[in-house]
Protein backbone atom coordinates (compact mmCIF):
# COMPACT_ATOMS: atom_id res chain seq x y z
CA UNK A 1 0.00 0.00 0.00
CA UNK A 2 1.13 3.35 -0.84
CA UNK A 3 -0.47 6.42 1.51
CA UNK A 4 -0.99 9.66 -0.30
CA UNK A 5 -0.07 12.56 1.72
CA UNK A 6 -0.51 15.45 -1.15
CA UNK A 7 -2.41 14.13 -4.31
CA UNK A 8 -1.04 16.66 -6.48
CA UNK A 9 -3.04 19.04 -8.81
CA UNK A 10 -5.03 15.89 -10.56
CA UNK A 11 -3.38 12.55 -10.31
CA UNK A 12 -5.74 9.77 -11.16
CA UNK A 13 -5.55 5.85 -11.46
CA UNK A 14 -5.61 4.52 -15.45
CA UNK A 15 -5.07 1.52 -17.01
CA UNK A 16 -5.37 0.26 -20.97
CA UNK A 17 -8.67 1.89 -20.45
CA UNK A 18 -12.27 0.70 -20.45
CA UNK A 19 -13.84 -1.23 -24.12
CA UNK A 20 -17.32 -2.00 -25.16
CA UNK A 21 -18.81 -0.20 -23.51
CA UNK A 22 -19.05 2.75 -26.15
CA UNK A 23 -22.48 1.60 -27.46
CA UNK A 24 -23.82 2.21 -23.77
CA UNK A 25 -22.04 5.83 -23.78
CA UNK A 26 -19.05 5.09 -21.73
CA UNK A 27 -15.54 6.78 -22.66
CA UNK A 28 -12.69 4.70 -22.67
CA UNK A 29 -10.36 6.54 -20.65
CA UNK A 30 -7.09 5.01 -19.74
CA UNK A 31 -3.61 6.10 -19.94
CA UNK A 32 -3.93 9.90 -22.13
CA UNK A 33 -0.18 9.21 -22.83
CA UNK A 34 -0.12 5.57 -23.39
CA UNK A 35 3.29 5.19 -24.64
CA UNK A 36 4.64 6.55 -21.30
CA UNK A 37 2.15 4.56 -19.44
CA UNK A 38 3.35 1.29 -21.17
CA UNK A 39 6.59 1.72 -20.63
CA UNK A 40 6.15 2.20 -16.68
CA UNK A 41 4.35 -0.76 -16.35
CA UNK A 42 7.31 -2.42 -18.55
CA UNK A 43 10.32 -1.35 -16.48
CA UNK A 44 8.86 -2.64 -13.42
CA UNK A 45 7.65 -5.98 -14.85
CA UNK A 46 4.05 -5.87 -15.55
CA UNK A 47 2.14 -6.33 -18.27
CA UNK A 48 1.24 -3.59 -19.93
CA UNK A 49 -2.08 -3.09 -19.09
CA UNK A 50 -2.08 -2.61 -15.24
CA UNK A 51 -3.07 0.45 -13.68
CA UNK A 52 -0.63 3.21 -12.72
CA UNK A 53 -1.02 6.82 -11.80
CA UNK A 54 -1.15 9.58 -14.37
CA UNK A 55 -0.10 13.05 -12.44
CA UNK A 56 -0.91 16.02 -14.21
CA UNK A 57 1.09 19.20 -13.99
CA UNK A 58 2.40 18.59 -10.38
CA UNK A 59 2.79 15.46 -8.46
CA UNK A 60 1.76 13.72 -5.61
CA UNK A 61 4.25 13.26 -2.39
CA UNK A 62 3.43 10.21 -0.83
CA UNK A 63 4.70 7.29 1.43
CA UNK A 64 5.31 3.57 0.79
CA UNK A 65 3.70 1.35 3.74
CA UNK A 66 5.77 -1.79 2.02
CA UNK A 67 8.70 -3.11 0.46
CA UNK A 68 8.38 -2.21 -3.58
CA UNK A 69 9.75 -1.13 -6.78
CA UNK A 70 8.30 1.98 -9.42
CA UNK A 71 9.25 3.63 -12.06
CA UNK A 72 8.43 7.27 -13.11
CA UNK A 73 7.82 7.95 -16.84
CA UNK A 74 6.84 10.87 -19.04
CA UNK A 75 6.86 14.67 -18.13
CA UNK A 76 10.03 15.22 -16.27
CA UNK A 77 8.39 16.64 -12.55
CA UNK A 78 12.00 16.39 -10.70
CA UNK A 79 10.72 13.07 -8.60
CA UNK A 80 12.86 13.37 -5.22
CA UNK A 81 13.21 9.69 -3.00
CA UNK A 82 13.48 9.80 0.51
CA UNK A 83 14.90 14.42 -0.89
CA UNK A 84 17.49 13.19 -3.09
CA UNK A 85 16.74 13.73 -6.87
CA UNK A 86 16.04 11.01 -9.59
CA UNK A 87 15.23 10.34 -13.18
CA UNK A 88 12.32 9.19 -15.06
CA UNK A 89 12.69 5.59 -16.81
CA UNK A 90 14.33 3.01 -14.43
CA UNK A 91 13.06 1.11 -12.13
CA UNK A 92 13.54 1.71 -8.06
CA UNK A 93 14.05 -0.19 -5.13
CA UNK A 94 12.19 1.54 -1.98
CA UNK A 95 11.64 0.28 1.57
CA UNK A 96 8.97 0.32 3.90
CA UNK A 97 8.74 3.66 5.04
CA UNK A 98 10.04 5.63 1.43
CA UNK A 99 9.28 8.86 0.62
CA UNK A 100 8.71 9.85 -2.95
CA UNK A 101 8.25 13.65 -4.02
CA UNK A 102 7.41 15.91 -7.14
CA UNK A 103 9.14 19.34 -7.69
CA UNK A 104 9.11 21.38 -10.29
CA UNK A 105 7.34 20.58 -13.67
CA UNK A 106 10.40 20.50 -16.40
CA UNK A 107 9.10 18.98 -19.67
CA UNK A 108 5.93 17.56 -20.67
CA UNK A 109 2.70 17.40 -18.50
CA UNK A 110 1.37 14.37 -17.22
CA UNK A 111 4.30 11.59 -15.71
CA UNK A 112 3.22 8.26 -15.06
CA UNK A 113 4.05 6.08 -11.95
CA UNK A 114 4.00 2.45 -12.16
CA UNK A 115 4.35 0.33 -8.55
CA UNK A 116 5.62 -3.48 -9.24
CA UNK A 117 2.45 -5.42 -8.80
CA UNK A 118 0.48 -2.10 -10.28
CA UNK A 119 -2.54 -0.79 -8.37
CA UNK A 120 -5.39 -2.54 -7.43
CA UNK A 121 -8.24 0.05 -7.03
CA UNK A 122 -11.43 -0.78 -8.12
CA UNK A 123 -12.32 -2.40 -11.10
CA UNK A 124 -15.53 -1.75 -13.18
CA UNK A 125 -16.76 -3.22 -16.20
CA UNK A 126 -13.34 -4.48 -16.62
CA UNK A 127 -11.00 -1.33 -15.70
CA UNK A 128 -9.76 0.49 -13.31
CA UNK A 129 -9.19 3.59 -15.04
CA UNK A 130 -10.96 6.22 -12.71
CA UNK A 131 -14.21 8.33 -14.69
CA UNK A 132 -16.68 9.43 -12.39
CA UNK A 133 -19.26 8.26 -11.71
CA UNK A 134 -17.99 4.73 -13.29
CA UNK A 135 -15.93 4.68 -10.82
CA UNK A 136 -16.55 6.51 -7.62
CA UNK A 137 -13.69 8.44 -7.68
CA UNK A 138 -12.63 11.28 -9.86
CA UNK A 139 -8.86 12.03 -8.53
CA UNK A 140 -6.65 11.14 -5.79
CA UNK A 141 -8.00 12.78 -2.89
CA UNK A 142 -5.70 13.53 -0.03
CA UNK A 143 -4.67 10.79 2.61
CA UNK A 144 -5.96 7.69 0.13
CA UNK A 145 -4.33 4.72 0.56
CA UNK A 146 -3.78 3.01 -3.10
CA UNK A 147 -3.39 -0.92 -3.01
CA UNK A 148 -0.79 -2.60 -4.50
CA UNK A 149 -1.44 -6.02 -5.94
CA UNK A 150 1.39 -9.20 -5.97
CA UNK A 151 4.49 -8.51 -8.14
CA UNK A 152 3.94 -10.25 -11.39
CA UNK A 153 7.59 -10.88 -11.96
CA UNK A 154 11.13 -10.10 -10.69
CA UNK A 155 12.28 -7.61 -12.63
CA UNK A 156 15.84 -5.73 -12.72
CA UNK A 157 16.21 -2.55 -11.58
CA UNK A 158 19.44 -1.75 -12.75
CA UNK A 159 17.22 -1.51 -16.44
CA UNK A 160 17.34 2.03 -17.36
CA UNK A 161 14.99 2.99 -20.40
CA UNK A 162 17.49 6.06 -21.80
CA UNK A 163 15.43 7.40 -24.19
CA UNK A 164 12.38 9.47 -24.00
CA UNK A 165 9.60 7.32 -26.16
CA UNK A 166 8.49 10.34 -26.30
CA UNK A 167 10.09 14.29 -28.18
CA UNK A 168 8.19 16.50 -26.21
CA UNK A 169 9.45 19.19 -28.22
CA UNK A 170 8.05 17.76 -30.92
CA UNK A 171 4.66 20.39 -32.23
CA UNK A 172 3.63 18.15 -35.16
CA UNK A 173 0.30 16.03 -34.66
CA UNK A 174 0.47 13.28 -37.47
CA UNK A 175 -3.51 13.34 -38.05
CA UNK A 176 -5.88 10.93 -40.77
CA UNK A 177 -8.50 13.20 -42.56
CA UNK A 178 -11.58 12.44 -40.88
CA UNK A 179 -15.07 11.88 -41.88
CA UNK A 180 -16.32 14.98 -42.61
CA UNK A 181 -12.45 16.65 -43.77
CA UNK A 182 -13.82 16.39 -47.39
CA UNK A 183 -17.30 18.32 -46.70
CA UNK A 184 -15.31 21.93 -45.40
CA UNK A 185 -13.79 24.02 -47.83
CA UNK A 186 -10.35 24.49 -49.82
CA UNK A 187 -9.92 27.32 -47.47
CA UNK A 188 -10.89 26.08 -44.51
CA UNK A 189 -8.33 23.07 -45.30
CA UNK A 190 -5.84 25.30 -46.14
CA UNK A 191 -5.50 26.80 -42.76
CA UNK A 192 -6.27 23.63 -41.11
CA UNK A 193 -2.70 22.15 -42.87
CA UNK A 194 -1.10 25.27 -42.87
CA UNK A 195 -1.70 27.06 -39.27
CA UNK A 196 0.11 27.21 -36.12
CA UNK A 197 -2.80 26.39 -33.29
CA UNK A 198 -2.30 26.58 -29.37
CA UNK A 199 -3.84 24.64 -26.81
CA UNK A 200 -6.30 26.90 -25.04
CA UNK A 201 -6.82 26.89 -20.92
CA UNK A 202 -9.96 24.23 -21.47
CA UNK A 203 -7.74 21.32 -21.98
CA UNK A 204 -8.27 18.36 -19.40
CA UNK A 205 -8.80 14.70 -19.65
CA UNK A 206 -11.97 15.35 -21.90
CA UNK A 207 -11.00 17.53 -24.36
CA UNK A 208 -8.63 19.76 -25.50
CA UNK A 209 -9.50 22.61 -27.08
CA UNK A 210 -7.74 25.10 -29.52
CA UNK A 211 -7.90 29.24 -29.40
CA UNK A 212 -7.22 29.61 -32.49
CA UNK A 213 -10.40 29.21 -35.32
CA UNK A 214 -10.85 28.78 -38.67
CA UNK A 215 -13.49 30.21 -41.02
CA UNK A 216 -17.10 29.57 -39.62
CA UNK A 217 -18.83 26.90 -41.47
CA UNK A 218 -22.95 25.74 -41.29
CA UNK A 219 -22.23 22.45 -42.08
CA UNK A 220 -25.00 19.76 -39.52
CA UNK A 221 -24.58 16.13 -38.83
CA UNK A 222 -26.59 13.45 -37.16
CA UNK A 223 -25.16 12.89 -34.08
CA UNK A 224 -22.37 9.69 -34.80
CA UNK A 225 -19.68 8.26 -33.20
CA UNK A 226 -16.54 10.16 -32.14
CA UNK A 227 -13.01 8.51 -30.67
CA UNK A 228 -10.71 9.68 -28.62
CA UNK A 229 -8.12 11.87 -30.84
CA UNK A 230 -11.05 12.68 -33.00
CA UNK A 231 -11.13 16.74 -34.37
CA UNK A 232 -14.52 18.42 -34.16
CA UNK A 233 -15.08 21.84 -35.78
CA UNK A 234 -17.29 24.04 -34.62
CA UNK A 235 -19.78 26.08 -36.38
CA UNK A 236 -17.77 29.28 -35.50
CA UNK A 237 -14.78 27.40 -36.18
CA UNK A 238 -13.31 26.62 -33.18
CA UNK A 239 -11.35 23.12 -32.85
CA UNK A 240 -12.07 20.76 -30.07
CA UNK A 241 -9.91 17.43 -30.00
CA UNK A 242 -11.13 14.86 -28.13
CA UNK A 243 -9.29 12.70 -25.36
CA UNK A 244 -9.92 9.63 -23.56
CA UNK A 245 -12.55 10.91 -21.29
CA UNK A 246 -14.70 12.18 -24.21
CA UNK A 247 -18.38 11.16 -24.56
CA UNK A 248 -18.38 8.48 -27.55
CA UNK A 249 -20.95 10.44 -29.62
CA UNK A 250 -20.91 13.64 -31.12
CA UNK A 251 -22.70 16.30 -33.68
CA UNK A 252 -19.91 18.17 -34.79
CA UNK A 253 -17.98 17.67 -37.98
CA UNK A 254 -15.03 15.39 -37.42
CA UNK A 255 -12.30 17.12 -39.40
CA UNK A 256 -9.33 14.90 -38.82
CA UNK A 257 -8.45 12.06 -36.16
CA UNK A 258 -4.82 12.44 -34.34
CA UNK A 259 -2.71 9.21 -34.75
CA UNK A 260 -2.32 7.25 -31.86
CA UNK A 261 1.09 8.70 -30.98
CA UNK A 262 -0.19 12.03 -32.51
CA UNK A 263 -2.70 11.45 -28.77
CA UNK A 264 0.28 10.84 -26.55
CA UNK A 265 2.01 13.71 -28.07
CA UNK A 266 -0.41 16.11 -27.41
CA UNK A 267 -1.26 14.84 -24.02
CA UNK A 268 1.61 16.23 -22.79
CA UNK A 269 1.05 19.64 -24.04
CA UNK A 270 -0.24 22.33 -21.95
CA UNK A 271 -2.09 25.67 -21.97
CA UNK A 272 -0.20 28.15 -24.26
CA UNK A 273 1.62 25.21 -26.48
CA UNK A 274 1.85 25.22 -29.89
CA UNK A 275 0.55 22.45 -31.94
CA UNK A 276 0.44 22.14 -35.95
CA UNK A 277 -1.30 19.41 -38.07
CA UNK A 278 0.66 16.99 -40.36
CA UNK A 279 -1.06 15.11 -42.60
CA UNK A 280 -0.72 11.21 -43.44
CA UNK A 281 -2.36 8.42 -45.20
CA UNK A 282 -4.16 5.40 -43.78
CA UNK B 1 -35.17 -6.00 -45.95
CA UNK B 2 -34.41 -2.66 -47.26
CA UNK B 3 -31.01 -2.04 -49.02
CA UNK B 4 -29.12 1.60 -48.66
CA UNK B 5 -26.65 2.48 -50.72
CA UNK B 6 -23.69 2.69 -47.44
CA UNK B 7 -20.37 5.05 -47.71
CA UNK B 8 -17.71 3.69 -45.82
CA UNK B 9 -15.09 6.19 -44.63
CA UNK B 10 -11.45 5.70 -42.46
CA UNK B 11 -11.87 6.79 -39.56
CA UNK B 12 -8.50 6.55 -37.99
CA UNK B 13 -6.28 2.94 -38.45
CA UNK B 14 -8.65 1.59 -35.69
CA UNK B 15 -12.18 2.59 -36.77
CA UNK B 16 -14.59 2.78 -39.97
CA UNK B 17 -17.47 4.81 -39.92
CA UNK B 18 -20.64 3.59 -42.66
CA UNK B 19 -22.91 5.80 -42.89
CA UNK B 20 -26.41 5.37 -44.53
CA UNK B 21 -28.75 8.19 -46.22
CA UNK B 22 -28.51 11.34 -44.24
CA UNK B 23 -32.35 10.75 -42.71
CA UNK B 24 -33.51 9.90 -39.30
CA UNK B 25 -36.21 7.05 -40.22
CA UNK B 26 -36.82 3.74 -38.84
CA UNK B 27 -36.09 1.62 -41.47
CA UNK B 28 -32.41 2.81 -41.62
CA UNK B 29 -32.09 2.68 -38.08
CA UNK B 30 -33.58 -0.57 -38.11
CA UNK B 31 -31.18 -1.80 -41.16
CA UNK B 32 -28.06 -0.72 -39.19
CA UNK B 33 -28.92 -2.82 -36.16
CA UNK B 34 -29.33 -5.85 -38.58
CA UNK B 35 -25.90 -4.92 -40.09
CA UNK B 36 -24.45 -4.81 -36.82
CA UNK B 37 -25.67 -7.98 -35.44
CA UNK B 38 -23.99 -9.65 -38.80
CA UNK B 39 -20.64 -8.05 -38.28
CA UNK B 40 -20.23 -9.18 -34.99
CA UNK B 41 -21.36 -12.47 -35.64
CA UNK B 42 -18.15 -12.36 -37.89
CA UNK B 43 -15.99 -9.91 -36.09
CA UNK B 44 -16.90 -10.57 -31.97
CA UNK B 45 -14.22 -8.44 -31.07
CA UNK B 46 -14.87 -5.36 -32.43
CA UNK B 47 -16.92 -2.47 -30.74
CA UNK B 48 -19.72 -1.34 -33.02
CA UNK B 49 -21.25 2.28 -32.36
CA UNK B 50 -25.18 2.90 -34.15
CA UNK B 51 -26.39 6.03 -33.73
CA UNK B 52 -28.67 7.73 -36.27
CA UNK B 53 -27.71 6.83 -39.56
CA UNK B 54 -23.88 5.41 -38.94
CA UNK B 55 -22.60 2.44 -37.81
CA UNK B 56 -19.06 2.68 -36.17
CA UNK B 57 -16.64 0.22 -36.09
CA UNK B 58 -14.08 0.34 -33.79
CA UNK B 59 -11.07 -2.26 -33.15
CA UNK B 60 -8.12 -2.27 -31.00
CA UNK B 61 -5.61 -3.20 -33.49
CA UNK B 62 -5.14 -1.41 -36.83
CA UNK B 63 -7.39 -2.25 -39.72
CA UNK B 64 -6.86 -3.00 -43.31
CA UNK B 65 -8.80 -0.45 -44.42
CA UNK B 66 -10.06 -1.76 -48.30
CA UNK B 67 -9.79 -5.71 -47.46
CA UNK B 68 -12.27 -4.78 -44.41
CA UNK B 69 -14.56 -2.34 -46.10
CA UNK B 70 -14.61 -5.56 -49.43
CA UNK B 71 -15.21 -8.06 -46.67
CA UNK B 72 -17.99 -5.62 -45.19
CA UNK B 73 -19.32 -4.59 -48.70
CA UNK B 74 -19.83 -8.43 -49.15
CA UNK B 75 -21.78 -8.85 -45.42
CA UNK B 76 -23.97 -6.42 -46.38
CA UNK B 77 -25.13 -8.17 -49.65
CA UNK B 78 -25.55 -11.46 -48.56
CA UNK B 79 -28.75 -10.94 -47.22
CA UNK B 80 -28.57 -12.90 -44.46
CA UNK B 81 -31.43 -13.19 -42.36
CA UNK B 82 -30.86 -12.34 -39.10
CA UNK B 83 -33.71 -10.95 -36.43
CA UNK B 84 -33.95 -8.09 -34.97
CA UNK B 85 -32.87 -8.64 -31.94
CA UNK B 86 -35.21 -8.75 -28.84
CA UNK B 87 -36.15 -5.22 -28.95
CA UNK B 88 -37.87 -4.22 -26.04
CA UNK B 89 -40.37 -1.39 -25.21
CA UNK B 90 -39.47 -0.10 -21.82
CA UNK B 91 -42.28 2.04 -19.60
CA UNK B 92 -39.96 4.36 -17.52
CA UNK B 93 -41.84 6.01 -14.49
CA UNK B 94 -41.58 9.46 -14.59
CA UNK B 95 -42.66 12.20 -11.80
CA UNK B 96 -43.85 15.67 -13.00
CA UNK B 97 -44.48 16.94 -9.69
CA UNK B 98 -43.60 20.83 -9.98
CA UNK B 99 -40.42 19.87 -7.34
CA UNK B 100 -38.52 17.92 -10.09
CA UNK B 101 -39.69 19.89 -13.07
CA UNK B 102 -38.34 22.89 -12.13
CA UNK B 103 -38.87 24.53 -16.05
CA UNK B 104 -42.86 23.11 -16.02
CA UNK B 105 -44.22 26.63 -15.26
CA UNK B 106 -42.38 28.64 -17.70
CA UNK B 107 -42.50 25.41 -20.10
CA UNK B 108 -46.53 25.97 -19.27
CA UNK B 109 -46.51 29.63 -19.48
CA UNK B 110 -44.18 29.62 -22.92
CA UNK B 111 -46.03 27.21 -24.85
CA UNK B 112 -49.54 28.41 -23.23
CA UNK B 113 -50.69 24.99 -22.33
CA UNK B 114 -51.28 23.61 -19.00
CA UNK B 115 -49.04 21.52 -17.33
CA UNK B 116 -51.60 18.89 -17.89
CA UNK B 117 -51.61 18.51 -21.69
CA UNK B 118 -47.75 18.68 -21.34
CA UNK B 119 -47.77 15.67 -19.53
CA UNK B 120 -50.45 13.71 -21.95
CA UNK B 121 -48.26 14.96 -24.74
CA UNK B 122 -45.34 13.83 -23.14
CA UNK B 123 -46.49 10.27 -22.22
CA UNK B 124 -48.13 9.19 -25.03
CA UNK B 125 -45.90 8.65 -27.76
CA UNK B 126 -43.58 5.52 -28.08
CA UNK B 127 -40.30 7.15 -28.62
CA UNK B 128 -37.27 5.33 -30.51
CA UNK B 129 -33.57 5.39 -28.85
CA UNK B 130 -31.39 6.65 -31.79
CA UNK B 131 -28.11 6.65 -30.11
CA UNK B 132 -26.93 6.55 -26.99
CA UNK B 133 -24.17 8.75 -25.99
CA UNK B 134 -23.20 12.30 -24.78
CA UNK B 135 -23.00 10.38 -21.18
CA UNK B 136 -22.91 6.79 -20.43
CA UNK B 137 -26.65 5.57 -20.58
CA UNK B 138 -28.44 9.07 -22.25
CA UNK B 139 -30.39 8.05 -24.65
CA UNK B 140 -31.46 10.64 -27.75
CA UNK B 141 -34.83 9.68 -28.23
CA UNK B 142 -36.84 10.52 -31.50
CA UNK B 143 -41.08 10.92 -31.13
CA UNK B 144 -41.37 13.94 -29.23
CA UNK B 145 -44.61 15.56 -30.45
CA UNK B 146 -44.18 18.89 -32.37
CA UNK B 147 -45.84 20.64 -30.38
CA UNK B 148 -43.80 19.95 -27.45
CA UNK B 149 -40.74 21.18 -29.43
CA UNK B 150 -38.85 24.67 -27.05
CA UNK B 151 -35.38 25.69 -27.33
CA UNK B 152 -32.15 24.63 -25.42
CA UNK B 153 -32.34 27.13 -22.03
CA UNK B 154 -29.96 30.11 -22.97
CA UNK B 155 -27.77 29.62 -20.12
CA UNK B 156 -27.23 26.09 -19.42
CA UNK B 157 -27.32 24.97 -15.38
CA UNK B 158 -24.29 23.41 -13.87
CA UNK B 159 -25.89 20.61 -12.05
CA UNK B 160 -28.86 19.08 -13.34
CA UNK B 161 -30.26 16.34 -11.12
CA UNK B 162 -29.96 12.23 -12.01
CA UNK B 163 -33.20 11.12 -13.28
CA UNK B 164 -34.01 14.56 -14.47
CA UNK B 165 -36.32 14.15 -17.73
CA UNK B 166 -35.88 17.27 -19.97
CA UNK B 167 -36.87 18.60 -23.56
CA UNK B 168 -33.92 20.88 -25.61
CA UNK B 169 -35.01 21.41 -29.09
CA UNK B 170 -36.67 18.48 -30.75
CA UNK B 171 -35.44 15.69 -28.21
CA UNK B 172 -36.40 14.71 -25.05
CA UNK B 173 -34.45 12.60 -22.82
CA UNK B 174 -33.39 11.45 -19.33
CA UNK B 175 -30.19 12.76 -17.40
CA UNK B 176 -28.95 9.18 -16.57
CA UNK B 177 -26.69 11.02 -13.89
CA UNK B 178 -25.86 14.47 -12.17
CA UNK B 179 -24.34 16.82 -15.04
CA UNK B 180 -24.72 19.92 -16.42
CA UNK B 181 -27.17 20.57 -19.08
CA UNK B 182 -29.34 23.12 -21.12
CA UNK B 183 -32.68 21.75 -21.61
CA UNK B 184 -35.83 22.27 -19.80
CA UNK B 185 -36.57 20.18 -16.95
CA UNK B 186 -39.98 18.70 -16.56
CA UNK B 187 -39.96 16.11 -14.19
CA UNK B 188 -37.32 13.06 -12.77
CA UNK B 189 -37.54 9.53 -13.55
CA UNK B 190 -36.81 7.43 -10.18
CA UNK B 191 -35.11 4.59 -12.16
CA UNK B 192 -31.68 4.61 -12.83
CA UNK B 193 -30.93 3.54 -16.80
CA UNK B 194 -27.07 3.17 -15.96
CA UNK B 195 -25.49 1.54 -13.60
CA UNK B 196 -21.87 0.51 -12.91
CA UNK B 197 -22.71 -1.62 -10.36
CA UNK B 198 -24.41 -4.23 -13.11
CA UNK B 199 -22.73 -6.21 -15.41
CA UNK B 200 -25.01 -5.45 -18.45
CA UNK B 201 -24.78 -1.61 -16.57
CA UNK B 202 -27.31 -0.17 -19.07
CA UNK B 203 -30.25 -2.36 -20.39
CA UNK B 204 -31.14 -0.72 -23.07
CA UNK B 205 -30.07 -0.87 -26.77
CA UNK B 206 -30.41 1.67 -29.42
CA UNK B 207 -33.12 0.62 -31.26
CA UNK B 208 -35.18 -0.04 -28.24
CA UNK B 209 -38.21 1.93 -27.33
CA UNK B 210 -39.45 4.26 -24.50
CA UNK B 211 -42.74 5.01 -23.08
CA UNK B 212 -43.10 7.30 -20.19
CA UNK B 213 -45.47 6.96 -17.68
CA UNK B 214 -46.47 9.31 -15.30
CA UNK B 215 -46.39 8.81 -11.82
CA UNK B 216 -47.25 10.97 -8.44
CA UNK B 217 -44.84 11.79 -5.81
CA UNK B 218 -45.16 8.74 -3.40
CA UNK B 219 -45.06 6.69 -6.35
CA UNK B 220 -41.35 8.16 -6.84
CA UNK B 221 -40.27 7.85 -3.41
CA UNK B 222 -41.62 4.39 -3.61
CA UNK B 223 -39.43 3.28 -6.79
CA UNK B 224 -36.75 5.50 -5.40
CA UNK B 225 -36.21 3.32 -2.58
CA UNK B 226 -37.20 -0.31 -4.38
CA UNK B 227 -34.27 0.73 -7.09
CA UNK B 228 -31.88 1.59 -4.41
CA UNK B 229 -32.33 -2.31 -2.94
CA UNK B 230 -32.32 -3.53 -5.96
CA UNK B 231 -36.10 -4.71 -6.22
CA UNK B 232 -37.70 -2.34 -8.98
CA UNK B 233 -37.78 -3.96 -12.11
CA UNK B 234 -38.06 -2.04 -15.34
CA UNK B 235 -41.51 -3.33 -17.26
CA UNK B 236 -40.70 -4.39 -20.43
CA UNK B 237 -42.14 -5.53 -23.47
CA UNK B 238 -40.67 -7.89 -26.27
CA UNK B 239 -41.20 -6.05 -29.92
CA UNK B 240 -42.19 -8.40 -32.45
CA UNK B 241 -39.04 -8.55 -35.42
CA UNK B 242 -41.21 -6.99 -37.72
CA UNK B 243 -39.07 -6.22 -41.09
CA UNK B 244 -39.12 -3.22 -42.48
Amino acid sequence: MIKVLNPGIYTTVQDQGRFGYRDKGVPVSGFMDTISGQLANSLVGNPIRAAVLEMTMTGPEMIFDEDGVFAITGALMSPKLNGEDISNNRAYEVKKGDVLKFGRLVIGFRSYLAIAGGFTTEKVLNSRSWYFPITSLTHLPKGYELPVGEKYKECDTDSIHHENEIDFDDNRLKVFTGPEYDLISKDQQEQLLNGIFSVAKENNRMAYQLNESIFPHNLSILTSATRPGTVQLTPAGKLIILMKDAQTTGGYPRIFQLSDEAICLLAQKKTGDEICFERISI
Amino acid sequence: MDKFKLEYKPFGRRAILIQWPRLISESILNDIIRFKKIILEHYPKLELVPAYNSLTLMSRTNLNFSSMTDSLRTLYRSNMKVPLRERKLWHIPVCYDLEFGIDLEEFSNAKKMSIERIIELHTEPIYTIYAIGFLPGFMYLGGLPEALHHPRRGKPRLHIPQGSVGIGGEQTGVYPQESPGGWNIIGNSPVKIFNPKNENPCGVNVGDKIKFYSVDKPTHELVTIQVETGIFHLKTLELDDQSS
